[in-house]
């Protein structure tokens, strides 16, 4: 099968939440105790549990017409082209960058060493120590490969969410950027499979949780073209990796991740 | 314009068309709600307006239009009632300070309220629409008084000129080729001028030529996916099927009640289509009692007392009385949906018994338990919980908000003992006719005569596995005898091809005349799924089925002129062929050439009513407050609706079981004591990840986690006056409930302060999803609200109520 991509169109989204509920449907993903935390947004940050989230961030405005700003993200994971997780992946299989552009992890192979934790620029792969693994987005790739649209594209209520050969997403992203006054995001050259439409009300820094400027982190580079080899041929073990990453990274800090791959930029 | 609706969560399907609208056509969406919801969002517009002043708003765009010549003309001229001549001695709310002309004791006489006729008994018509008692003038005078900036200060957006640019932007659909649509829910309806709210959407619509053209009209969101189909089908207590009228005690025969519900019309050019009434009515009765001569089955027909009401909130104001012995629910949950739910729940209590048929053990269901805070020994009740199958596990039709009648298939069966609607009173009918047959009682004839063929029937001469296609069909209705109707000879047993061919004499059945051309002989059109559109105007006439006879847009002979041109070549609905002589595009509303009938067939004189005399509370929307308001209304000096009907005044008696409910509806109103112990405004809604009282997503763990708590929603300015923080627990009382609901607060900037004559209103929103079954429980908000109608449909005034909000201390 063919590259392709999904567009985010955000001009379109009404933050229904029809991709959040689809997507735990399909992959059959545990629903979260949650408890009310004074915003919609919920559950409250994705996790091993919730792959795709819709985030809502509420400001004043300056517009007569229109005196409040309340944008509505669906989050995920962006499914990179030259993909630091699965370059700072340790283990063959774990993570992989299929053809058809996704980026997929396989519960079977993931040792549980948080490399793709620390290296994704977006802060996508959750951890969780109750499974001892990763789990994120998968761009339902069991289904793209039997032909069908990933589940949240098949749920979604109002044209917010396409999928679709590169190509012919690239295009579409064009004209409706065009069409919408709007911007495309990543816009700094970063190649990912999937694309948002920012909206011309809006401004990509507005956004929470939303990297400016996603690159392949610094580290990342080194570890890939210089200690991966290295270590996987030297160490092969499970306890090895997780002492090199804490020599590396330091203790793994949740709150530390947002700022990470911007402070590390290569 | 999305007004009194917040589609984008609670119609999130139907955003879609709105955001292809934008994507294609360049359309601007103004979203007009108390709350910057979804809707705004993702709106160009957004008008913040205080609950409950629709018409304020609404009238002021009337007002704009008039004042900048913003009319389609030649539409006004000729499709409304803009010309007709009025009584002189009528008087709008201008002339009588907020009323209208023969209020008598809390009731309009209406006598004012009647056209001029002339020697043919036809109104009497203006054509230049300026004699001071024509319809347009009279309209004209009405909405004087509504300008922008007394409008901003009623509504409290706070900014005249954001509000005269949106008046411009709409106003400027006057234009022929250009349309705009009004989508509106219960956010419009839910108030004591409910039906007003409806109708100045209507009149704006109008006098912009907007009602049936392409992207026109005014539409209603309907509450639930088949609200459409179970009003076409009555359920409700003053219609029958197919909105005919429920007969009244006073019609004791067949032939009073079609005399009284047939209209008659002088005009040679008015269709007056409803004069076909008699036909319609006698096949209702054969799909009833197939085997009875109709007066016999007419005098099987319930009869209403004449002048009563048997509403919702009337049913259980005399439940809470003892005087209804038991009761039905059936997919509803009244112990949180009604209003005043504390006081609904305790007139269950009164009941001899109570069968609740849902998915999952209601609020409704347990109302005893101790899990609704009450002392299960006390309570007498028998209460009986049939499992019901869900959607998916059913066969059957939805009608949606466009009429669209969807066939819909069963995925699997339902689990247990749970069972489809249809098999749950197939069982019901069977018993009760044998009880009726071994016991008797009182009127038995009605039920052991009633014809039930939904299926094969098995050798006990029953039938086990009923049919919803069998219903269809009846629906549809078909030939009891055989006979030649337009020169054709249909077999006893075929299909009736359309309402055109039903029977005054029951040679016909028909359970519902407007459904009648959905079933034929060869196809159930309900099933059909093509998405061929060869115009591209999303018409989809092969997919599934629109009342009535498949025609997609109502009233479609407005959209083009007297010589049948479209008004927008653009998009035409339909167009005279003078070739073929023929109408093309959309089935027309009627087949008669151009110029020769008038567009609104519905009504005896053909044309739209811009001023609407039937209604019981003024011909003309007239903005007033709702029943429990902080401001004076400004626009007059009658506060509230003078014909509002008050449950205490309707019955002239208390409910003694909750003296709370006495005194929360009458001592609430604007300038008294009580209204300034609860100042703050109140609203209630839906959020898109639960659905009505959440009897069936509270139960569904991705759903809950989603919304997993009650929350009220409040402006970072009230949250500071009250000291409440984000996320802090907040107790919500009302005068009916003083000791009030806890819910967590949300503090958000989507809520502002409403600046009225120079004071701050504030307002807050609470959410009704919530109660005490299922895995997320939270306060349940109709404790809180009024118990009391709107004057012409009784729907409660949910949208706009008194409250006051304080933290909840120590937490």
């Amino acid at each position: 099968m063919a590259e392709h991509m999904m567009l985010i169109d955000l001009t379109k989204c009404t933050g229904c939440r029809a991709c959040q509920v689809a997507c735990k449907e399909w992959n059959s993903l545990r629903a979260e105790k949650t408890v009310f935390n004074g915003t919609y947004q919920n559950p409250p940050d994705l996790s091993y549990d919730t792959w795709t989230l819709v985030r809502f961030d509420e400001m004043k405005s300056k517009d007569r017409l229109k005196k409040v700003k309340w944008l509505l993200r669906k989050e995920g994971c962006m499914h990179c082209e030259d993909a630091p997780c699965v370059q700072a992946c340790p283990s063959p299989g774990a993570l992989v960058k299929t053809p058809e552009g996704a980026v997929v992890h396989n519960p079977k192979y993931c040792i549980g060493c948080k490399a793709c934790v620390v290296a994704c620029p977006f802060d996508i792969p959750r951890y969780s120590p109750k499974d001892e693994k990763i789990a994120k987005c998968t761009l339902c790739y069991d289904r793209i490969t039997e032909g069908k649209v990933p589940a949240c594209v098949e749920a979604c209520t109002t044209g917010c969410l396409e999928f679709g050969p590169k190509e012919d997403i690239l295009a579409r992203a064009m004209a409706r950027v065009k069409e919408v006054n709007g911007s495309l995001y990543p816009n700094n050259g970063y190649k990912t499979h999937v694309m948002y439409i920012i909206p011309d009300y809006a401004r990509i820094e507005e956004y929470s949780h939303l990297n400016p400027d996603p690159r392949v982190p610094a580290t990342e580079l080194w570890w890939k073209n210089l200690f991966k080899p290295l270590t996987l041929i030297g160490m092969g073990g499970v306890a090895g990796l997780a002492v090199l990453h804490y020599l590396i990274k330091g203790p793994h800090k949740v709150e530390d991740k947002g700022t990470e791959g911007g402070d590390n930029n290569a | 314009m999305i007004i009194g609706s917040n589609a984008a969560e609670n119609h999130p399907v139907s955003f879609k068309w709105v955001n292809e609208a934008r994507a294609k056509r360049g359309a601007k969406l103004i979203c007009v709600d108390p709350r910057f919801t979804r809707t705004a969002a993702t709106a160009d517009y957004y008008c913040p307006i205080r609950s409950g002043t629709d018409i304020a708003f609404i009238g002021g765009m009337i007002n704009y239009a008039i004042e900048h010549n913003r009319i389609h003309w030649d539409y006004v001229r000729n499709y409304t009632n803009a010309s007709f001549l009025v009584d002189p001695r009528f008087k709008t709310a201008t002339d009588l300070d907020g009323i209208f002309s023969g209020l008598e004791d809390g009731k309009y006489n209406k006598k004012t309220w009647q056209y001029q006729l002339d020697e043919n008994g036809n109104p009497k018509r203006d054509p230049t629409l300026s004699d001071p008692h024509c319809v347009f003038q009279l309209l004209k005078r009405h909405y004087s008084r509504y300008n922008i900036e007394h409008v901003s200060n009623v509504v409290g957006c706070g900014d005249p000129k954001a509000y005269e640019r949106v008046c411009d932007l709409f106003t400027s659909t006057c234009k022929p080729e250009k349309s705009a649509t009004i989508m509106y829910a219960m956010g419009s309806t839910q108030h004591t001028y409910g039906s007003q709210n409806v109708r100045v959407y209507a009149i704006l619509q109008l006098l912009l030529g907007n009602i049936g053209v392409a992207g026109g009209g005014i539409n209603a969101l309907r509450g639930e996916s088949n609200v459409q189909g179970s009003t076409d089908h009555a359920a409700l207590f003053h219609i029958l099927p197919g909105y005919l009228k429920t007969p009244k005690a006073s019609q004791q025969t067949y032939q009073r009640y079609l005399e009284d519900c047939t209209p008659v019309t002088h005009d040679p050019k008015s269709a007056n289509w409803w004069a076909n009434y008699p036909k319609y009515a006698s096949s209702l009765l054969k799909a009833f009692w197939r085997d009875v001569d109709l007066e016999e089955a007419y005098g099987y027909l319930g009869k209403i007392d004449d002048g009563k009401n048997y509403s919702f909130i009337p049913i259980f104001e005399r439940m809470a009385h003892g005087e209804i012995n038991g009761l039905f629910c059936w997919g509803q949950n009244p112990a949180v949906g009604g209003p005043s739910s504390r006081l609904e729940r305790r007139a269950l209590a009164k009941l001899d018994w109570l069968v609740v048929v849902d998915l999952w053990e209601t609020e409704t269901a347990s109302f005893w338990q101790k899990d609704a805070g009450v002392d299960p020994s006390v309570i007498e009740t028998e209460v009986f919980l049939l499992p019901a199958a869900a959607s998916v596990e059913k066969e059957g039709s939805i009608s949606n908000s466009g009429r669209w009648a969807q066939w819909r298939y069963k995925a699997i069966d339902p689990p247990g003992d749970a069972k489809d609607d249809l098999s749950i009173i197939t069982e019901l009918v069977y018993r009760l006719k044998d009880l009726y047959r071994t016991k008797g009682g009182a009127l038995p004839k009605s039920i052991l005569n009633l014809s039930w063929d939904y299926g094969l029937k098995d050798v006990d001469g029953r039938i086990h596995h009923p049919s919803t296609r069998e219903v269809a069909k009846e629906i549809n209705g078909f030939f009891l005898k055989d006979k030649i109707v337009k020169g054709k000879l249909f077999k006893a047993g075929s299909m009736v091809p359309s309402f055109a061919y039903l029977q005054e004499d029951g040679s016909t059945c028909s359970g519902n005349w407007l459904y009648c051309n959905s079933v034929s002989d060869t196809e159930n059109k309900m099933m059909r799924r093509s998405t061929s559109d060869p115009r591209g105007l999303g018409f989809y006439h092969e997919w599934s089925w629109c009342w009535p006879v498949n025609r997609r847009i109502l009233y479609n002979r407005a959209s083009v002129d007297d010589k049948g041109r479209p008004w927008a070549n653009d998009k035409p609905v339909i167009w005279w062929d003078r070739i073929a002589k023929k109408w093309q595009g959309d089935v027309p509303d009627g087949g008669w050439p151009p110029g020769t009938k008038y567009p609104f067939i519905m009504l005896p004189h053909g044309h739209a009513r811009l001023f609407a005399p039937g209604l019981a509370d003024g011909p003309f929307p007239e903005h007033y407050e709702p029943l429990e308001s902080p401001v004076k209304n400004f626009m007059s000096s009658q506060q509230v609706s003078p014909v509002i009907v008050r449950w205490d005044k309707l019955t002239h008696r208390e409910i003694t079981c909750d003296p709370m409910v006495v005194e929360g509806c009458v001592a609430a109103l604007y300038g008294t004591e009580a209204a300034k112990r609860f100042p703050i405004i109140c609203t209630t809604y839906r959020l898109t990840e639960h659905w009505q009282t959440g009897q069936m997503t509270r139960w569904l763990p991705w759903l809950c986690e989603l919304m997993p708590a009650l929350f009220v929603e409040m402006s970072e300015e009230l949250a500071k006056i009250k000291g409440i923080k984000n996320g802090d627990k907040v107790r919500i009382s009302s005068i009916r409930n003083q000791e009030g609901i806890v819910a967590y607060a949300l503090v958000t900037k989507r809520f502002r302060p409403y600046k009225i004559q120079g004071n701050l209103y504030h307002q807050i929103g609470l959410p009704w999803h919530f109660g005490y079954k299922g895995l997320i429980k939270g306060a349940i908000a109709n404790d809180l609200t009024p118990f009391v109608g709107d004057a012409n449909t009784m729907i409660p005034e949910y949208k706009a109520f008194l409250v006051n909000v304080n933290k909840v201390q120590g937490e």
